[in-house]
């Protein structure tokens, strides 16, 4: 072992019990034991708790009273607890970069149940990192500026409460979203669960709000085409699709739309999932944000031919706000951090095809049939089948496309509230027996169990058991003429037939089918399901690992109105909190350049996945922006000729690691 | 009355333990209790015990309820069950696991005519190594009910009007490669 | 043995008794399509599914007997005319192949009986043969003559498409359609299409396995199809023995006949009566008559 450029090194090791979780099955006072005896080492000892206030202390006292200079902690996972003992070593006027880690828990005691080849285990890991930490040089962080803009990606409830709460506190905010009108799921519901509030009355004052914000910018059919930049100062591009109508003049009369050359509306209303019809030139629905129409290129004639008689064109004469020429506009912005809200799309059923949806008209979707009943929908509120009669018996079917290994594994977590609210107001509008075939009834929300009570009472048959088979063959008269379910109630442990009028699919959530292309544009993560990865399960369920990015709503996971709006509002206070502390601390873990040994070969400019080495014409040497480098370590594996150095993985330190492990004591 | 409790110390958690690692029965601790198997089965409005009920008893241990019950001789194969289950559990495997055990158990219903169907055709053929359907048929009547030859008569004579009757005895010449059979396997199930 | 055969063909036990048809109106398909064929020598049974009732190893060993067989031959496709021997021989196969246990018995058995070990041997089903090697454009073309108006609905039982899925799809298989289109038949929407027959129930528990086989006979007359087309043997069996009980127990007027698929292609490739084995049938004899006897002068040639 070569002297140390710091003077005497005086490591002081820390093998943390974690209660029970490492110390049942690593003996952790021979691991500490073993550790005192290392060269350099002064002080090796054990804790229950490591990381609570006492055991930090104990490393403060000693990093005083035995002068210690190096400082190794045994515990658990570094992307746990590194700052919390950093921060301790600080306090004790030790640089933070002093301080390594050994996961014993994650990669020792939770893997392995041999106690005493665990043991061994950790020793090797203490003896590795004991060798590795003697090399360690001070650093210090670095602080980038924050521009306090903040991008809000996604219109529906999640967003529009993201982009409120961040333009309440004062800072700018732009509010991107891809269809014509913000509000997303939200606003196609008819009530809310469990209150039964009218989702209209409370999402469209939000939805007004967000428009007449004066902090606000909303870009309505508009999409982000690429991010480039880090936290604090992202560069974003929006590409602003043509509506064929200008959004300055349009004052949403709608006369156009009386006067389309289509005298019959015949095109699938995508707002009603194809219920009911709209024309080329429609508004998605009345209480739409902005209150601006909008032209389908597939469908105008003017547009697809440019042989139309233009009857809109005239009848907007006096303010001429239907624009023809419109082109796609690209908008470029700063914004310091970004919220991600994109929300998520319903299981498609034909997936499953013993639920004959698609195949038998009277099959429908939970989504369907909010638009059925809402007073504003298709039928205006009326509860009719696609043949025109009202449904003497409803069945709804839980967990369509969900809880399935061969479609989606996860529970979609709103489907079983959801139709417990759907048949509650199926009952109240057409008085039809109604059945409910769930698996498991899940309703932990505030109220819910209350709601569920509420359902029961009302005389909705709960059929415990998932529906094998919808038919359309009778078995008994009884059964002419209707759509037959198949199923065991395991309740009573025998099987049915019940005959229905109306099926409802209560279809599962999943990621939105472009959800990999936004996860790459942003540089976030998935989760094994597809939805974005947040940095922590409990701790930092809106940050990703991306700084500056904050995931919100459903696009993270299934969950329901008061969740979204939960995380929305959390992801606000994270991107506000950012931009008020006005810097970010990067991690010093970036690689630099001896620039008396680069070559300039350029070997390493297109390998950074960051973008964050440059070429210097003038010097001939290539050229690292610290901000912008993540610390992977690509190019300093490339260099060839080695000239790409790492903070905290100098090539001594990553070697002495390896030495360590690999020493037999 | 018959006393309906189970007591924990009559489930062979042991036994349960084993099932799983049988083919098939690997994702047996999967099941959420669903019931599709059973809505789909054809058969389950005749059995004693729904398909999901008997997959709960394996996997509580319950070894001579799940044995002794008409359902598993009940289950005709289709496979509706393996390939609908949300679990990707192999329900139809399931049986035919518990069948060889309430066989070797001798827990199976005796005059019952699926169990004995099974013995005598696997009887005819361990000894011809092919399958003499009027033969097979006719001693299976026998050991179970007698009088169902005369109801099938009818269906026997229609069949050898139409020639598709045939009363020989099938046989195949190299059966001597059949009867390494028993020796080697060593009864993995 | 011809050496220019393309297919193997195990007939089964059925396809020799009560499913003779099945074999001759195959086998004159086969001759029609210009498709060489050549029987496995000294085939055993597969086992069904008694056989892994009583023994799964034993069971596996049985069935992979016949596909060494094949091995011995030099050949490559072995044809499982009847649902549950394909299926066998195929489970045997995925037994095989995921189970290393089982691997090694059947590496053993196969040394022990002084047979090859497997190599390349696949199990295919005639319904997958007609459509992926022969394709319906190709019986389209061969059609001499159409069953012009008449509605089928086909039928495919279970073990043909389940669990395994490569003779069509498992849910809403389409290739029988397909291919009853091509030869002229119009096919009804039949939802019942790979419900279970009851295989043997109708042997051992007979009122259930005749319950099961009426529900399928009356969807499908429900549905206005004059005639069911199988692929399998028990399921052609099942369906065709016990028309005369069930109308005397339900009342029904079910006399339909059942057909094999090989019987239908056969017929409109140009295949006689008898040949076809059409005058094997129990049920609805007065329709076959009346489709399949070729009057010279009446004869429709498209």
């Amino acid at each position: 072992m070569s002297e140390p450029k710091n003077g005497e090194v005086r490591i002081g090791v820390y093998v943390c019990h974690c209660g029970a979780n490492i110390a049942d099955t690593v003996d952790v006072k021979a691991v500490a034991e073993y550790a005192a005896s290392l060269p350099g080492v002064v002080v090796a000892r054990d804790y229950k708790y490591m990381c609570s206030d006492p055991g930090q202390e104990l490393i403060q006292e000693d990093i005083h009273n035995l002068s210690l200079n190096r400082v190794v902690v045994a515990a658990c996972s570094p992307s746990l607890h590194e700052n919390t003992f950093r921060g301790a070593a600080e306090r004790a006027g030790l640089n933070p970069f002093f301080v390594q880690m050994v996961n014993i828990r994650e990669h020792d005691s939770w893997v392995h149940s041999d106690r005493e080849a665990a043991t061994e285990k950790a020793k090797d890991l203490v003896r590795a990192a004991v060798r590795r930490v003697y090399f360690h040089k001070p650093l210090e962080k670095r602080r980038v500026p924050i521009h306090s803009e903040v991008l809000v990606v996604g219109g529906g409830i999640a967003g529009i409460h993201a982009a409120l709460t961040v333009a309440n506190s004062g800072k700018r905010v732009y509010l991107v979203e891809r269809e014509p009108t913000i509000g997303g799921h939200m606003a196609q519901y008819d009530k809310t669960f469990p209150t039964l509030d009218c989702a209209a009355c409370i999402l469209t004052p939000k939805m007004s709000a967000v428009k007449a914000h004066p902090n606000i910018t909303l870009w309505t059919y508009s999409e982000v085409v690429s991010v480039d930049g880090s936290v604090g100062d992202y560069k974003v591009v929006v590409k602003r699709k043509p509506r064929y109508v200008r959004e300055d003049l349009c004052i949403g009369c709608l006369q156009c739309i009386d006067a389309c050359v289509f005298k019959e509306a015949k095109f699938d209303d995508e707002f009603n999932l194809g219920l009911s019809k709209r024309k080329p030139i429609y508004i998605p629905f009345p209480q739409a944000t902005p209150k601006v129409v909008v032209i389908d290129p597939e469908a105008c004639i003017q547009l697809r031919t440019g042989k139309c008689k233009k009857t809109c064109l005239e009848a907007c004469a006096e303010r001429g706000a239907i624009d023809f020429e419109q082109q796609e506009i690209y908008e470029e912005i700063h914004v310091g951090s970004i919220i991600i809200a994109t929300g998520y799309q319903t299981f498609d059923p034909r997936r499953l095809p013993q639920y004959g949806y698609g195949k038998y008209p009277n099959v429908y979707t939970t989504l369907e049939v909010e638009r059925l009943v809402n007073a504003s929908g298709p039928t205006g509120g009326q509860v009719i089948t696609r043949d025109g009669r009202v449904p003497k018996s409803v069945g709804f079917i839980l967990c369509v496309g969900s809880r399935d290994e061969r479609t989606n594994r996860w529970c979609s977590r709103v489907c079983c509230m959801t139709s417990l609210k759907l048949a509650h107001l199926v009952k109240e509008h057409t008085g039809a027996e109604v059945f409910i075939f769930y698996i498991d009834m899940r309703a932990a929300g505030k109220g819910y169990e209350e709601f569920y009570q509420r359902v029961l009472n009302e005389g909705v048959h709960f059929v415990r058991g998932r529906v094998a088979e919808i038919t359309d063959w009778a078995m008994d008269p009884s059964e002419e003429g209707k759509l037959v379910a198949r199923v065991e109630d395991t309740n009573t442990g025998f099987v049915r037939r019940i005959p229905l009028d109306m099926v409802v699919l209560a279809v599962g959530i999943e990621p939105q089918s472009d959800a990999l292309n936004v996860q790459r544009l942003f540089g976030i993560g998935c989760s094994m399901d597809g939805f974005f990865l947040e940095k922590h399960p409990k701790l930092a369920p809106a940050p990703t690992y991306t700084d500056g990015i904050f995931i919100a709503g459903v696009c993270q996971g299934p969950k329901d109105i008061p969740d979204s709006v939960m995380q929305a509002g959390y992801a606000a206070a994270e991107a506000i909190a950012l931009a008020d502390t006005g810097y970010f601390e990067l991690e010093p873990n970036t690689a630099y350049i001896i620039e008396e040994e680069c070559s300039g070969c350029k070997t390493c400019i297109p390998l950074c996945p960051y973008q964050a080495i440059t070429f210097n014409e003038e010097k001939g040497k290539a050229s690292i922006n610290e901000v912008l480098c993540k610390g992977c370590g690509t190019c300093v594996a490339a260099c060839p000729s080695g000239s790409i150095k790492q903070n905290l993985f100098e090539d001594e330190e990553i070697f002495s690691e390896i030495e360590g492990v690999l020493a037999y004591a | 009355m018959e006393r309906q409790i189970r007591y924990q110390r009559e489930a062979d958690l042991e036994w349960a333990r084993q099932f799983t690692k049988h083919p098939g029965s690997e994702r047996l601790l999967s099941c959420i209790q669903c019931g599709t198997c059973s809505g789909t089965c054809p058969l389950s409005i005749y059995m004693d015990l729904t398909p999901r009920q008997v997959i709960a008893l394996v996997r509580e241990g319950f070894r001579e309820d799940a044995l002794r019950s008409k359902t598993i001789w009940l289950c005709a194969s289709c496979y509706s069950c393996s390939v609908e289950c949300p679990q990707k559990i192999g329900i139809t495997d399931i049986m035919y696991r518990l069948k060889r055990e309430a066989i070797r158990s001798n827990l199976y219903p005796k005059r019952f005519p699926i169990p004995v169907l099974a013995r005598e055709f696997c009887e005819m053929v361990r000894r011809h190594g092919r399958n003499s359907e009027f033969w097979v048929v006719f001693r299976m009547a026998l050991r179970s009910n007698p009088f169902a030859l005369f109801s099938m008569a009818r269906t026997g004579w229609h069949l050898w009007r139409t020639g598709r009757l045939s009363l020989r005895k099938e046989r195949i010449r190299r059966i001597n490669e059949l009867q390494v059979i028993p020796t080697v396997s060593k009864e993995v199930d | 043995m011809q050496p220019s055969a393309k297919y193997l063909y195990y007939p089964g036990c059925s396809l020799k008794g009560t499913g003779i048809a099945y074999e001759e109106s195959l086998l004159t398909t086969l001759r029609l399509l210009e498709v060489a064929v050549t029987e496995l020598p000294d085939w055993n049974c597969c086992g069904a599914t008694s056989y892994m009732s009583v023994s799964e190893t034993s069971a596996a060993l049985l069935a992979t007997r016949n596909l060494a067989l094949a091995q011995q031959a030099g050949m490559k496709d072995v044809l499982a005319p009847c649902n549950a021997c394909y299926l066998t021989l195929r489970k045997s196969q995925e037994l095989v192949a995921h189970y290393p246990e089982m691997a090694q018995e059947v590496e053993r058995f196969l040394e022990q009986a002084g047979l090859p070990q497997l190599d390349s041997v696949r199990v295919r089903h005639p319904l997958e043969m007609l459509y992926t090697d022969i394709g319906v454009q190709r019986l389209r073309e061969l059609t001499v003559r159409r069953l012009q108006g008449v509605r089928m609905a086909s039928y495919y039982g279970c073990q043909a498409v389940r669990p395994y899925s490569e003779v069509d799809d498992p849910h809403e298989p389409t290739r029988m359609d397909e291919i009853l289109r091509a030869v002229g038949v119009e096919p009804i929407d039949y939802t019942l299409k790979t419900k279970c027959c009851g295989g043997s129930l109708t042997g051992t528990i007979h009122e259930v396995g005749v319950r099961l086989n009426y529900i399928l006979l009356k969807e499908a007359l429900r549905k206005g199809a004059q005639a069911i087309v199988t692929i399998c043997p028990l399921c052609q069996f099942n369906l065709d023995a016990y028309q005369a009980e069930i109308r005397k127990q339900t009342g029904e007027p079910i006399d339909m006949p059942v057909l094999y698929l090989t019987q239908v292609v056969g017929w409109a490739l140009g295949g006689g009566f008898r040949e076809l084995g059409l005058h094997r049938a129990i049920s609805g004899k007065k329709l076959i008559e009346q489709w399949f006897t070729v009057k010279k002068e009446a004869e429709t040639y498209v």
